[in-house]
């Protein structure tokens, strides 16, 4: 039995959040290839004004609802399955109304962007830093969006506290364990972003208050932004710790230290958002340092899943008759798109581990802040850690969703392999044109005044693996939605359904402590408030609007 | 909990590493010196921009022996002034701020790089030793004109240096 047979509802909930998450990764990554053909000079299609009004597109689409949407339908599932069915349907349709309307009320102005007789427009980018100014819209969309993930995790622990009545005594299933970590995360972090729009931003876009102090907003932007990675992330070791082991026959090495794992980025992720703002002139120097060593402390969860989920698969390996040091390599289920998504993701991740460790030591972050070294990495994290894990998560739930059958396998194990072949091609050329000060979000990084100095090379050539990159990056795109709309136009059959086998060390052994969420969210609120209390006093004290200036609308023919 | 011996060496000698990364960055920064931009350049709101002593008029100035200071003004989409020339040899302090949004202020291929943020003053203190010519950019989207926002700074050798 699928998990549409089980439970048709919940599986109609979760096909509507993947449907919109997946479009919205279509429009996305086309814009992408825009992008890349725009700065690298190879083809350009529009004005240098309009490629804000597509990278706005691009970022946001991307990383707030590609993202956000994904992991909704992720987690129904898993909640769901773990925890037998969510309990109120009027509530789980409010919430998914509420993220879609929030969505498309922010999407009106980020697309009237690029038609002219308007001044709706939204060119602020993903970071949407004042005083720039998006039409209010913008903003309201946003708060309802963020309101309604708040809802669903209402829902969610909503649903774990009635199975806790009738289930005494049990400790909480793994992956219910995971979401409920992921959302306490979620809503500290969120209370940032919240605090930044409706106080602040949304009051200043409808003309109720005159200025707004461009780095609290900031500050406050950044409070959210670290953390959010983590929110990114945590769905996708999700399936990591509790997918991937079974695809390679293999079992979870241990429950508990999954369990720790969560509660590491829960302690470490939230305390380390100054390190975006080393650069940032009215922060003392003091504070980026303790952002910078609670920085580093969120390498050890990531460090601690490298060893558990090799060990898992390894496991696995060796049961289908993999021998050697790395014979039992051989022995993986290549032929698997969902595993081999997963793999090549969490190859890249190690790679983008490494160029984040740059990104977090203070004195190196000063020769590649703002260069195109930073979507060089983060493409390999969120780009690839998470939005190919989340492909392979398509593949291997697009069965359980809808009673049909993957189909065209084959190609889906090369469209996880074009990924990874066109994603080093890309990331390794930005992280290199970074290091020649080549900078980020810009339509024409070539200037009037001065070349690059390029070491080995030449930018010519840097320009072309970003752009060869960029459309093999496309092409696996395409490959993705035909698999997803061949298995879609297949006739049900019979799927049997998914269960998750029993992990070698189970959750018998975990501490009983690391169950109880009031510690864990009463630890990460202290280490919030050492980290931040004396910076947001200290930016606030000249006043909360201080020193602010006049707004400034983006729209793309301005000026 | 039980925990693998392989397992445990592991988590040792990841606890390690990261303790090991903190000392060597902390001692990349303040042990060695390296100065960071942070809060003692001060705030000056961009209404006060036109009247104030420093940023009124943006230009180079001398201040004593090998010492010079910059007043930068960043807005849509130059920078004021658009070239800095200062001889080689000199020690020069860079105070930037914004008129209007947030701006970025990076000499290309180095670590002399800051954020330029409304309201507050960026300092940054840079030894130029030899003759050499840097292009500046602003590398943080500013609006739609964001990509033609450059300068320079053009170190001149001491005999073709014709003062500030
Ligand atoms: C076809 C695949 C993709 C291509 C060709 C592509 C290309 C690009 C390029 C060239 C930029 C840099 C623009 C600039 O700084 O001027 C960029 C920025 C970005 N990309 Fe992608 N990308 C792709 C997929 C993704 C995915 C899957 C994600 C995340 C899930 C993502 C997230 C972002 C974000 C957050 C930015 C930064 C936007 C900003 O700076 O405001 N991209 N992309
Ligand atoms: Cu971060
Ligand atoms: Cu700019």
């Amino acid at each position: 039995m699928a998990f549409v047979d089980d439970y048709p509802f919940e599986a109609k909930v979760v096909r509507r959040l993947l449907l919109f998450a997946l479009s919205a990764l279509a429009v996305g990554g086309a814009f992408g290839l825009i992008q890349t053909l725009h700065r690298t000079g190879f083809l350009r299609i529009m004005e240098s004004s309009t490629y804000y009004t597509v990278l706005t597109v691009h970022g946001v689409l991307l990383v707030l609802v590609f993202t956000t949407f994904f992991i909704l339908g992720l987690f129904t599932w898993a909640i769901a399955k773990d925890l037998d069915g969510l309990p109120s349907r009027r509530l789980t349709w409010g919430w998914v109304a509420l993220v879609h309307v929030g969505t498309l009320l922010a999407a009106i102005p980020m697309f009237a962007g690029f038609v002219e007789f308007t001044d709706l427009s939204a060119d602020v980018l993903f970071t949407f830093y004042a005083p720039m100014q998006a039409h209010s819209l913008f903003y309201i969309g946003a708060a309802l969006l963020i309101v309604g993930t708040w809802v669903a995790g209402f829902d969610w622990i909503r649903t774990w506290l009635r199975w806790k009545n009738a289930n005494p005594g049990d400790r909480v299933p793994l992956r219910t364990y995971m979401v409920l970590i992921t959302m306490a995360l979620w809503y500290i972090a969120t209370l940032g972003v919240a605090v930044e729009v409706v106080f602040f931003l949304i009051p200043w876009s409808l003309g109720l208050i005159e200025t707004v102090d461009p780095l609290l907003t900031r500050t406050l932007f950044w409070f959210f932004g670290h953390p959010v990675v983590y929110f990114w992330l945590m769905p996708a070791y999700l399936v990591w710790y509790t997918v991937f082991p079974k695809l390679a026959d293999g079992r979870l090495l241990s429950d508990p230290l999954a369990r720790l794992v969560f509660v590491l980025f829960l302690l470490s992720s939230i305390p380390v958002g100054i390190h975006h703002q080393y650069l940032d002139p009215g922060i003392a120097e003091g504070y980026k340092v303790v952002a910078m060593s609670n920085t580093m402390f969120v390498l050890l969860p990531s460090l601690i899943t490298f060893f558990t989920v090799i060990a898992s698969i390894e496991y696995g390996a060796r049961r289908r008759g993999g021998t050697g040091v790395f014979g039992w390599l051989r022995n993986l289920p290549w032929d698997r798109p969902a595993f081999t998504g997963v793999a090549f993701a969490g190859l890249l991740f190690a790679a983008g581990g490494f160029s984040g460790m740059v990104n977090a030591g203070m004195n190196i972050n000063y020769l590649v802040h703002n260069t195109a070294w930073v979507p060089g990495h983060f493409h390999l994290t969120v780009g690839t850690a998470v939005a190919l894990t989340f492909m392979a998560t398509t593949y291997y739930l697009l069965p359980q969703l809808t009673g049909k059958e993957l189909r065209w396998r084959k190609l889906g194990v090369w469209q996880t392999a074009l990924w990874f072949v066109g994603m080093v091609l890309f990331s390794n050329a930005l992280h290199r044109q970074g290091l020649e000060g080549v900078p980020r979000r810009t339509a024409e990084p070539q200037y009037q005044g001065f070349d690059y100095d390029v070491a080995t090379g030449s930018m010519a050539e840097l320009d072309l693996q970003v752009a060869f990159g960029g459309v093999i990056l496309t092409l696996s795109l395409l490959l993705f939605y035909a698999v997803v709309i061949r298995s879609l136009l297949g006739a049900r059959t019979q799927i049997d359904s998914e269960v998750m086998p029993e992990p070698l060390s189970g959750a018998e052994n975990a501490p009983k402590v690391l169950d109880d969420f009031r510690v864990w969210i009463g630890i990460s609120i202290l280490l919030i408030l050492v980290a931040y209390t004396i910076p947001f006093v200290s930016i606030a004290a000249d006043g909360l609007l201080e020193p602010g200036g006049p707004a400034y609308p983006m729209i793309a023919w301005y000026g | 909990m039980d925990i693998q011996k392989h397992e445990k060496l592991w988590l040792v000698a990841g606890v390690a590493f990261i303790v090991l990364l903190i000392a060597t960055v902390v001692y990349g920064t303040v042990g060695a010196g390296v100065s960071m931009v942070d809060d003692s350049g001060g705030t000056i709101a961009p209404d006060e921009i036109p009247d104030d002593d420093r940023f009124g008029e943006p230009r180079v100035e001398h201040v004593e022996g090998d010492e010079y200071e910059v007043y930068v003004v960043s807005r849509m989409f130059i920078f004021q002034p658009g070239t800095v020339e200062v001889p080689e040899g000199s020690t020069v302090t860079f105070y930037i701020t914004s008129a209007d949004v947030i701006h970025g202020y990076q000499l290309v291929g180095t670590n002399v790089n800051t954020m330029v943020i409304p309201g507050q003053i960026a300092e940054i203190t840079v030894e130029f030793d030899e003759p050499a010519e840097y292009g500046v950019v602003c590398n943080e989207y500013c609006g739609s004109g964001h990509h033609d926002m450059e300068g320079m700074v053009e170190v001149v050798p001491e005999d073709e240096w014709e003062g500030a």
